[in-house]
């Protein structure tokens, strides 16, 4: 059988972009293979570890377990877009800053997921921060890097 | 590119069409969040060659108030459920068994419907293709073996879901769609105790939304699991507790299980044991007919004998916390 494939337009790190795509391809390989964004991180392959941690709409979601159609017309945003203007994000500036990233394989997923925490809940207590993050394993530090990590972004001045 | 079969996707936007595209094409499945089907697409489980995507269905989306309680529709997130207003305030259990599902992004994606229809899960059965053809693979997927019972002939993957007892004890119904209309039954009878059909839907058949009655004064509800791990985990096993107090008596108790059946269990005979406070010979009369009713077997990392013991300990527990606080 050879896929049918059809147009995905979605919105990608801010820009509009339409592509042909298959039906069974899944939103990270979209990410990866198709548009080249190799930030997104594949981890326990099955929709347990949050590697490949996402924002749909300003909402984390898991885009080795998501459909690339399933997003279709949505705003996607990955890693590679949340550095602006050649400047790190406050986030990204923390898991610098508190060395929250070691190996570094989950920090993007870390990061996306934080993001979404934070565009929901600003000013989120250490609880608030774990459970936001619950969904996002790390072998490395043992979490107290990561969450220190993030307290940093919160109380970071606004750029 | 990651291993996936070829499969084609249809998108209705009604559930008539939904349901017209499910008897027409045999084999196809539903899809709403995914986070269960595409693990087990990805893994070889099944292999459908339509995927049935439900995410442009608006009517499946809504909470409405409906006879004084409240109609849910079954492609509502978990997390739209456990944030609800009327959810957090009036069906406490509900809140509570929705709100600790895996972890906060599963939460945002998974449907009330998936929950409800979650396929059943073995140590022999959730494993890569690989891994299960090495073992020639097991009585629920292709194979002819149950491993965990070599013996017999039925397959015992335990149900997880942690929805379907919360909303037992709340006695919700189900609205099922199918070709020829829509029924509604009690969420109970929708499920059976076998591992590989443990859902008592036809082919066509698709839960639309679930109804959950008024809240009635005094009866308070409550959820309590156990896992390995306090996130992203399944429930080793789970327990709703719906129970009224008035002065020093129960009466009414209504309790049930997940993780020790392939179905979600609602306890009969707990009718018997209303009438006074929970005291020892009460509660031991209620591990008594908990202790005959379930049946956990080697189909997780943990034995049965844990999860007979950790089950009691979750519904005493939670008794005694809803007899002190009602």
């Amino acid at each position: 059988m050879i896929m049918a494939k059809s147009i995905l337009s979605l919105v990608l790190n801010g820009r509009r972009r339409a592509d042909a795509v298959a039906d069974n391809v899944l939103l990270i390989d979209y990410l990866r293979e198709i548009c080249g964004l190799t930030g997104t991180k594949m981890g326990c392959d099955g929709g347990e570890c949050g590697a490949c941690t996402v924002l749909v709409d300003d909402r984390p979601r898991l885009s080795c377990i998501s459909l690339a159609h399933q997003v279709a017309g949505r705003r996607i945003e990955t890693i590679e877009g949340a550095v602006s203007n050649g400047r790190m994000s406050r986030l990204q500036r923390g898991f610098h800053e508190k060395l929250g990233s070691q190996c570094g394989y989950c920090t993007p997923g870390q990061i996306m997921a934080a993001e979404g925490l934070l565009r929901t809940n600003p000013n989120p207590d250490d609880d608030q921060i774990r459970e936001g993050l619950s969904g996002n394993i790390c072998r490395c530090t043992g979490y107290v890097k990561i969450i220190e990590s993030v307290r940093y972004a919160v109380e970071a001045p606004s750029p | 590119m990651e291993f996936m079969p070829e499969f084609r996707t249809a998108r209705p936007t009604t559930v008539a069409e939904a349901v017209a595209i499910r008897a027409a094409e045999p084999g196809s499945r539903f899809l709403a969040g995914g986070t269960d089907l595409i693990p087990n697409i990805r893994r070889g489980i099944v292999a459908p060659p339509t995927v049935i995507d439900l995410a442009g269905i608006a009517e499946m989306r809504a909470i409405e108030s409906l006879d004084g309680g409240l109609r849910i529709g079954a492609a509502v997130t978990l997390a739209e459920l456990a944030n609800h207003e009327r959810v957090r305030t009036a069906y406490v259990g509900l809140k509570q068994a929705a709100g600790g599902i895996a972890a906060s992004t599963h939460r945002q994606v998974g449907t009330v419907g998936g929950n409800l229809c979650l396929d059943t899960r073995c140590v022999f059965y959730n494993q890569s293709e690989w891994w299960r053809r090495a073992n020639d693979y097991c009585l629920k997927s292709k194979g002819d073996v149950c491993y965990v019972a070599p013996k017999g002939s039925h397959c015992f993957a335990a149900f997880s879901g942690d929805l379907a007892p919360a909303f037992m004890v709340l006695g919700a119904e189900v609205e099922i769609a199918s070709k020829s209309g829509v029924r509604i039954v009690p969420l109970t009878e929708i499920y059976q105790d076998d591992g590989i059909d443990y859902l008592l839907l036809k082919p066509d058949e698709m839960i639309a939304a679930v109804r959950v009655p008024a809240p009635s004064d005094g009866f308070r509800t409550g959820y309590a699991k156990s896992h390995v791990r306090s996130a992203i985990d399944f429930p080793l096993a789970g327990v709703a507790v719906g129970l009224r107090r008035e002065d020093e008596a129960i009466t009414d108790l209504r309790v049930a299980l997940t993780g020790t059946n392939s179905m979600p269990l609602a306890v009969e005979g707990t009718e018997g044991l209303t009438g006074g406070p929970p005291n020892e010979a009460m509660l031991q009369g209620l591990d008594a007919l908990i202790a005959k009713q379930i049946q956990p077997m080697n189909s997780t990392f943990s034995p049965p004998g844990y999860r007979r013991r950790v089950v009691a300990k979750l519904t005493r527990s939670l008794i005694l916390n809803l007899y002190r606080d009602g």
